[in-house]
């Protein structure tokens, strides 16, 4: 990047199932407000403000009509991205970039409790012509991925639940957590198929949250804040789309997405270089498959690597920390804000019990679920 | 009928009828959470109350009552009741319903108007319906009044006022 970009604040709800007591605005708004006050700026202050949503998953078209108020962007440049929070704080570098802009709040939040017709909403994203008609469960794409990815690379469905049971525990030491638990691999390989190897407990289950944050250049950023927290590297791909003529046994979109990210970065050996990864965990294997596509595992050892211990906290590399998707929740489009929330606490050393002792720069990924090969990913560090 | 018999225009409504398609009907339904400010306003017009909210930094008298001043970007300092008169601001006269097919001639026509509330602050106004007037008496500046749903009907909607009338 021409001009370095930086995290000069954060602001997070916790998450949970449901959120009765709160509507999404004031939701945001309490996000807002948390990350304006830790920047040390009035909404006033920032130049532009993104969104990262989806209408289908709001319930409202052209849903960018709804997000200034909780912003304090009344009045204000604004725009919402249907993408993750991680390509829409991308798009937040650029514009830093651009010298036009010193200061872009983003923001991404989920209601999914609102949501009643969920399944219908992921069965709207499979092609209308060649998978609609078969009438499954949207899931079921993450259960042929996952037969493939586990035949081809070697892994087991014990790895993978390994995966969720280390998640989960993870989840116990973070405050905002919506599915923190204490299980072992009987439970998970006991727990109810839904598209065998695809069993209940590998889906990561929804969660409602805010999250915001505050970019800004790096001479405001030096200005504003005794500890930023650097955007080294960003990019975001979109693979092979057509799920019919994919190789599952890696994401294409993670590797492209990592390559491009870490020479930005300057990442030559990432087992070595990286302190943590929050990797995008919204079914099990997914973490696997996403830990080999992006080069910190070799093909067929990531399995390995968590059963060992390797990934866990304490480890060479510590794997969603946060508890990830399976431990925190899926909270769709603002679930990469999750994983940077989670990076930025860790790189300030703020982390609590789950700190990873001189924690200098980590990796933040995302995908956007199925059905698609779309996924993003962002190196941050404090120094 | 086959792709390659299809003309390059002037197709007929059965011809298109008989084009090969696909259709889907989404299923879609969504329970958002009201949360504080909108709960508050609605529970105040299940009691027949419109509830403004009260903001003291720009001193705006704000509706429909919310949490926060969206302009000061604080947390609102109180919600109080405003009244249930106003003054038409606009308004359209529609002749169509809402899946856009056409009112029959003897059918009455819709008023939808934007209703400045006395006691909000100028500008506060709230959207809903004018009743019991002629559309073309209907006069921008037009001071109008609430017409309630009886007590025991009101469900915490906007749709507990039936319409605003002259008055």
């Amino acid at each position: 990047m021409k001009e370095r970009v930086a995290i000069v604040g954060i602001g997070v709800t916790g998450f949970s199932s449901v959120s009765p007591s709160i509507s999404f605005k004031e939701l945001t708004y309490t996000a807002a407000v948390k990350a304006y006050h830790e920047a040390g700026l009035h909404p006033k202050e920032i130049d532009s403000f993104i969104t990262a949503s989806e209408d289908f998953m709001e319930g409202y078209s052209i849903f960018d009509e709804y997000v200034p108020d909780q912003m304090g962007a009344v009045m204000r440049p604004v725009q919402t991205v249907t993408a993750d929070f991680i390509q829409a704080l991308g798009i937040g570098c650029m514009m830093i970039n651009t010298g036009r802009f010193r200061t872009i709040a983003v923001e991404a939040h989920s209601k999914a409790s609102n949501v009643k017709t969920l399944n219908e909403v992921k069965a709207f994203a499979l092609d209308p012509v060649y998978i609609r008609p078969l009438k499954e469960n949207a899931d079921f794409l993450a259960g042929l991925e996952m037969k493939r990815f586990l035949e081809e690379t070697g892994n087991t469905e014990e790895q993978c639940a390994e995966v969720i049971v280390k998640n989960k525990a993870n989840a116990l030491n973070n405050p905002y957590a919506a599915h923190a638990a204490s299980l072992t691999i009987d439970d998970v390989l006991s727990s109810p198929p839904i598209s065998l190897p695809l069993k209940e407990l590998d889906a990561a289950k929804p969660a409602d949250g805010a999250i915001m944050i505050v970019l800004a250049s790096e001479k405001e950023a030096k200005a504003l804040c005794k500890k930023p927290i650097w955007i080294r590297g960003i990019s975001w791909f979109s693979g092979q789309g057509n799920p019919w003529c994919r190789d599952f046994a890696y994401a294409d979109y993670a590797q492209l997405a990592a390559q491009k990210a870490f020479a930005m970065a300057g990442i030559a050996n990432p087992l070595k270089d990286l302190d943590f990864a929050e990797i995008c965990d919204e079914y099990s294997y997914k973490e696997l498959q996403h830990l080999e596509s992006i080069g910190i595992a070799r093909k067929g050892e990531a399995g390995f690597l968590t059963q060992t211990g390797v990934t866990k906290l304490g480890g060479l590399l510590p794997v969603n920390v946060s508890g990830g998707s399976l431990g925190v929740g899926h909270t769709y489009e603002a679930s990469g804000g999750m994983k940077v929330v989670e990076a930025v606490m860790q790189l300030r050393h703020e982390a609590g019990i789950r700190q990873i002792p001189n924690a200098k720069t980590g990796l933040v990924q995302s995908w956007r679920g199925v059905p698609t090969a779309t996924g993003a990913i962002a190196i941050l560090s404090n120094e | 009928m086959k792709i390659e018999n299809v003309p390059v225009k002037g197709l007929s409504s059965d011809e298109y009828e008989k084009t090969l398609k696909i259709s889907w009907k989404p299923t879609l339904q969504y329970a958002w959470d009201n949360g504080i400010g909108i709960g508050k306003y609605l529970q105040s017009l299940k009691e027949g109350k419109i509830l403004a909210a009260y903001c003291e930094k720009c001193g705006r008298i704000m509706l429909p009552a919310r949490a926060f001043c969206e302009m000061c970007f604080r947390p609102t300092d109180k919600y109080l009741p405003v009244k249930d008169t106003g003054t038409v601001n606009t308004f359209a006269i529609c002749h169509v319903n809402w899946d856009a097919s056409r009112l029959k001639p003897d059918e009455p026509r819709y008023i939808p108007a934007v209703i400045e509330i006395d006691g909000a602050s100028p500008g506060q106004g709230i959207m809903h319906l004018l009743g019991n007037v002629e559309p073309a008496k209907v006069r921008i500046g037009m001071k109008v009044k609430a017409v309630w749903k009886p007590a025991d009907k009101r469900e915490g909607s906007i749709t507990d006022i039936l319409f605003f009338e002259p008055y």
